[in-house]
């Protein structure tokens, strides 16, 4: 199944905005992050459809993941 | 004569009825208590003023207070206050702000300055170190903050600091705001409408003074540890400096708690468009620092012929999403004219977006418009043409002047403010952060986010990370943010250095200055001195705790759709908790007991 995977900020250096990737139904997401050349303490904000995921929570169909490196404001 | 460090010693008093100047010595014992800034600040006005008095009357006092930290080598060591009672809610307002003008308070010789009584004719006053005069202003009354600015650096020189209101505060809109540097501003709480109320138009500074330091050693050795843990933490390091605050678009639309359309949604489909990613690409100018800053988050920005500081991530909010507006272009102008008129970004957006609501149910019809943009959602001349309407408070917009509660009360229909105690709230939907909503409900000076910015754990993860669904452990959790707060306003820094620091840290600035020798737990707990004194103020004032509450939409109707679907607010289950662990009764009232602990029981 295809995940749909939205990247912000420094995170788009190099890669687009926003990914679709074949994988299979449970996952983990930290296989997905690896995958991408990204480091996990690169990650500081990782949300599954919209809410605080973990690395080690698995994907199921439909859900979109939306990853921030450490940033903010107010 | 006691040497001071840190604090200069000196507030100065001005009373424009009767032009005098007089130079008071600083109380050591009260402002060590209070520390200085917003603590000082308050307790000189709740000293001095009876808090029923009307705000634009003569009686009210308008205080500008800088901390024992502003002006001096430490990190963001640059920040002033501007204390009065509030036009627009009420309570005791504490604006803030940051550029330069704190710190060339402070090189001219002075912790603060005092503002009572009206001037007969517009005046502003012109301060270099010792000599402070009163300057004939009727020539420049009516101008907008920039060119005011141009003209005063051109008469006292280009060194010298402007903190100055534009037409909205002359003409006491209750949204107008104090700016500083064109750009800078003491925004919220219509601060500037009491400065207008007074014929006061600007405050020029020029100083060539030290301020002392106790510790000078220590000072270098605890400012370089500061230093490093600003420069490696992920906010203060890379997120700001790199896309400014803005960077939060995306971050809080991804949540789905981004307030549209006047919150009747909370996720914008076109956040990117309006993203901070968007704002670097292709507006973004330079980035700008303020006194001492290592962090860098202001923006300066051009779009056609406009160009200049900001816009922060309400701004962009509040003109954007909040309005339906996916075209930053507009956005930055909307931020350029609030900046030019001296109106606060967000009470402005929010009202707009308020009319917005009442157009669209037919409460504000066409005619009532007399040609200008119609108000309607995603309308991008409307944001800006309104703008200026309400900077000049013309027709309809002088209405809007008024703030966004009371626009709405005029139509029958108060419930359509998004506000608390009359200030209108800020960019984040408390449906789906219950602990945000903790702070909007309880800020002493109403809808407020900065005052206890309860996004930094519910959805940055910093210090920890907590679950935004959830209300265990937040009431505590927000009495901590808002008396660590406290404390930072009034030591003369910038909230947003507590990304990286700690209350160790914070102690150890203000030791190292000031010679004296207090804990991160003293500064916590000073803080909530602070906060109860404002309390105390505002309950003196008639802003009774049935305040102490959201709007009805946040309580009652749940997030339509997007991640935070089907969510609402929690107060009735959190509040009476947060008033338990503040030591208050039942009813929100500080107790005896508390009060003693504190040791301002003589407010009671």
């Amino acid at each position: 199944m295809k995940i749909k995977i939205k990247l912000f900020a420094t995170l788009r250096d190099n890669r687009d905005k926003i990914l679709e990737i074949e994988y299979k139904e449970g996952t983990e997401i930290r296989e997905i992050i690896k995958d991408l050349n990204i480091d996990e303490k690169d990650v500081a904000i990782l949300l599954k459809n919209g809410r605080s995921a973990k690395m080690d929570d698995v994907i199921l169909e439909g859900d979109y993941l939306s990853l921030f490196p450490p940033i903010g404001g107010g | 004569m006691n040497k001071y460090y840190g604090y200069q010693g000196v507030i100065l008093r001005v009373n424009l009825t009767e032009r005098t100047i007089k130079k008071e010595n600083l109380d050591l014992d009260e402002a060590l208590k209070f520390i200085g800034g917003r603590g000082l600040g308050t307790k000189i006005l709740m000293d001095e003023i009876d808090p029923n008095i009307d705000p634009l009357s003569i009686d009210n006092k308008l205080i500008f207070i800088t901390g024992p930290l502003s002006g001096t080598n430490t990190p963001t060591g640059g920040r002033y206050m501007v204390v009065t009672k509030s036009p627009l809610t009420g309570t005791v307002a504490c604006s803030n702000s940051g550029g330069y003008w704190g710190a060339e308070l402070k090189f001219a010789g002075y912790d603060g300055i005092i503002i009572e009584g009206k001037a007969e004719k517009p005046v502003y006053l012109n301060i270099v170190d010792d000599v402070v005069e009163f300057k004939d202003a009727t020539t420049i009354w009516g101008k907008l903050v920039g060119e005011t600015t141009t003209i005063l650096e051109e008469v006292h020189g280009k060194k010298s600091r402007v903190a100055t209101i534009g037409p909205a505060g002359e003409k006491l809109s209750k949204m107008s705001s104090i700016m500083n540097e064109r750009g800078r501003a003491a925004g919220r709480s219509g601060v500037g409408a009491v400065m207008g109320s007074k014929n006061l138009k600007a405050i020029v500074v020029r100083g060539t003074k030290k301020v002392n330091i106790s510790d000078s050693e220590k000072l270098k050795e605890v400012f370089s540890r500061c230093i490093t843990k600003i420069r490696e933490n992920g906010v203060t390091g890379q997120g700001l400096p790199t896309y400014g605050s803005a960077i939060l678009v995306n971050i809080i639309n991804e949540n789905g708690v981004m307030p549209t359309n006047n919150f009747q949604q909370s996720y914008f489909d076109k956040a990117e468009e309006i993203s901070g990613e968007t704002l670097s690409e292709k507006y973004l100018v330079k980035k700008e620092p303020c006194f001492r800053c290592p962090i860098a988050c202001g923006r300066y920005c051009k779009v056609d012929d406009i160009e200049g500081s900001g816009p922060e991530y309400e701004t962009v909010w509040g003109f954007g999403s909040d309005c339906g507006i996916s075209d930053l272009g507009a956005i930055i102008k909307a931020n350029y004219w609030c900046n030019e008129y001296g109106i606060d970004t967000i009470s402005v957006s929010s009202t707009i977006a308020a009319a917005m609501e009442l157009y669209q149910k037919g409460y504000i019809k066409k005619e009532d418009l007399d040609g200008s943009p119609e108000l309607t959602w995603g309308n991008s001349e409307a944001i800006i043409e309104w703008t200026k309407k309400i900077g000049e408070c013309t027709g309809l917009g002088a209405k809007m002047a008024e703030g966004s509660y009371r626009l709405c009360e005029s139509y029958g229909v108060p419930e359509l403010s998004m506000s608390v105690k009359k200030q209108e709230l800020p960019a984040y939907d408390p449906r789906g952060i219950q602990g945000i909503g903790i702070n909007y409900a309880t800020s002493n000076r109403g809808g407020c986010h900065v005052r206890g910015y309860m996004i930094s754990p519910e959805i940055l993860g910093l210090p920890q990370s907590l679950d935004r669904f959830s209300i265990e452990g937040k009431a505590e959790w927000t009495k901590i943010f808002q008396d660590f707060t406290a404390g930072i306003d009034s030591v003369g820094l910038c909230l947003f250095t507590s990304f990286a620091l700690g209350a160790d840290d914070y102690a150890d600035l203000y030791n190292a200055v000031s010679g004296i020798n207090i804990s991160g737990n003293d500064f916590i707990e000073a803080g909530e001195r602070i906060w109860n004194l404002e309390r105390l103020f505002n309950l003196k004032a008639g802003i009774d705790p049935s305040q102490d509450t959201l709007p009805k939409r946040l309580l009652e109707d749940p997030i339509a759709e997007g991640p935070s679907k089907g969510c609402v607010n929690k107060l009735s289950e959190t509040l009476p908790e947060y008033y338990k662990v503040r030591g208050w009764s039942e009813e929100g009232l500080p107790t005896e007991e508390r009060l003693e602990v504190l040791g301002i029981k003589e407010y009671m």
